[in-house]
């Protein structure tokens, strides 16, 4: 048997994953921290917060629940069955830099958790501000 | 060198017939709620073994299973001419480290999942050629270390494609001699097969090729036929693997039946215990080997067994750089 006819008889064999089913826990774990980011945003507000400090407090609440049940042990039980609902909100983000952060502790501060901590949100980041550059200059040639 | 011992291009026949001692296995948690805990008599409630870190946890499995080993088979240290054992993590450090205080002549080997029987073959061979008298060979992994090395940290909320498979918390040891009920009768070494695969979470399809091809080398050399065994058992292909396996082997002609197992779907209920494909990893074939196999021989539940560990030669760099999975099969056949 030639490589790419294994490679297709070898993925008639592997199962899908469940299309349907991750469809359906996205949108409802990712809906439901939607909503409590919006629950929070109305509270924050009905204190007299000023808009730009409401979306700060909700994203360092958002945040500070993920690291939370990160540390816990609980966010990648429910991330298992969440899948992107949970990995594309800003808790996916804190989950994706705590949990390398707590992994890495045993090589210590440094370059365990210092140095570690950014091994699976690096890529976010790092296109994340060249992008906003770019946009950036974008903004400032033709709209400014 | 002998003519004799060798049989066909890949395998060798131990004409003295050595012998299995005595086994030492030690698991965590998970693997001792799963369908053989029973089997596993000694099994760790913390899966960090009282360790501060993991690699140190899967250490302390190699110190545990050894110890276990040398006490079944009553030996000391000091009996031991050689000690041969590998695992998973980057230059074999749990082996080495766990192994470290033991004072016996050691030999580090990788095979990835395949490692119990590579050590078995290497460990029979020695003993066979009169260069040792008494062998222990070991292999171990841990599901949370490798997690670390090869995938994401613990903790990371990821989703695991229906056809992963989970590393098993476990090492297997057993001691290779004279005076055994066990007889090694032959070893089939592998060669490497690499049919294209990139998937590292779907290592069962990797690895099937290295299995057909060492089965039919097996049975090319040896003459024998796959009813001849009461129990033929590949290490970890899991459900994928096993299926696309059992496939091929159909299509070469070689009928397998009910007397096909693969420690991987044995060692966890895949579905109560959501391991998707099954377990993988060194200590998945050596545990269920030396915890329930071999046991089963020594009750003359079966006489005949040919154990064909698979292993998929990987390492994260080559997978991030996009490179196919070279994957291995060693043989070792034996029999009461």
């Amino acid at each position: 048997m030639q490589k790419t006819e294994y490679k297709k008889f070898a993925q008639k064999h592997t199962p899908d994953s469940p299309m349907g089913k991750n469809l359906v826990w996205a949108f409802l774990v990712g809906g439901a921290i939607c909503t409590l980011g919006q629950l929070l945003g109305d509270f924050f507000r009905s204190r007299e917060m000023s808009t730009d400090a409401v979306s700060a407090a909700v994203s360092i609440s958002l945040i500070f629940l993920s690291i939370l049940l990160t540390g816990l042990d609980l966010y990648d039980g429910l991330a298992k069955h969440a899948g992107a609902g949970t990995l594309v909100p800003i808790t996916g983000f804190a989950n994706a830099v705590a949990s390398p952060a707590i992994e890495f502790k045993t090589e210590g501060y440094i370059l365990g958790v210092g140095a570690k901590m950014f091994v699976v949100a690096g890529p976010v980041i790092t296109y994340g501000v060249i992008s906003s550059v770019a946009a950036g200059i974008l903004y400032y040639l033709f709209l400014m | 060198m002998s003519q004799t011992k060798r049989l066909g291009g890949q395998t060798v026949e131990f004409i003295t017939r050595p012998t299995i001692l005595g086994c030492g296995v030690v698991v965590g948690p998970k693997e001792a709620e799963g369908p053989l805990g029973e089997d596993f008599t000694c099994a760790e409630t913390d899966p960090m073994l009282g360790q501060d870190s993991w690699e140190k946890a899967e250490s302390m499995l190699f110190t545990k299973a050894v110890s276990e080993c040398l006490k079944k088979s009553a030996l000391s240290p000091g009996d031991v001419n050689y000690m041969i054992a590998g695992d998973l993590l980057n230059q074999c450090t749990a082996s080495s480290f766990g192994l470290r205080t033991l004072g016996v002549p050691y030999l580090g080997i990788y095979g990835a999942c395949s490692t119990m029987a590579e050590g078995l073959s290497i460990g029979a061979m020695l003993v066979d050629g009169g260069y040792a008298s008494k062998v222990i060979a070991a292999a171990g992994s841990h599901f949370c270390s490798a997690e670390k090395q090869y995938r994401f940290p613990l903790e990371y909320g990821g989703q695991r494609p229906p056809g992963a498979q989970w590393t098993v918390t476990g090492c297997g040891a057993a001691a290779i001699g004279y005076g055994g009920n066990i007889k090694i009768t032959h070893t089939t070494t592998g060669r490497i097969e690499d049919m294209g695969i990139r998937d590292a979470n779907n290592m069962g399809a990797a690895m099937a090729p290295a299995f057909v091809s060492t089965v039919k080398a097996h049975f090319a050399d040896t003459g024998r036929t796959p009813n001849d065994y009461d129990l033929i058992v590949s290490g970890d292909l899991g459900a994928v693997g096993r299926e696309i396996a059992a496939e091929l082997l159909d299509k070469e002609g070689f009928a397998f039946g009910d007397n096909y197992k693969d420690c991987g779907m044995m060692i966890f209920d895949s579905k109560k215990q959501d391991t998707h494909a099954g377990g993988s990893g060194c200590g998945c074939s050596a545990s269920v080997l030396c915890g329930h196999i071999l046991p089963k021989m020594e009750q003359k539940k079966i006489s005949r067994l040919l154990f064909i560990a698979t292993g998929a030669l990987l390492s994260p760099t080559t997978t991030l750089q996009g490179e196919s999975i070279p994957a291995i099969a060693h043989a070792v056949s034996m029999e009461i």
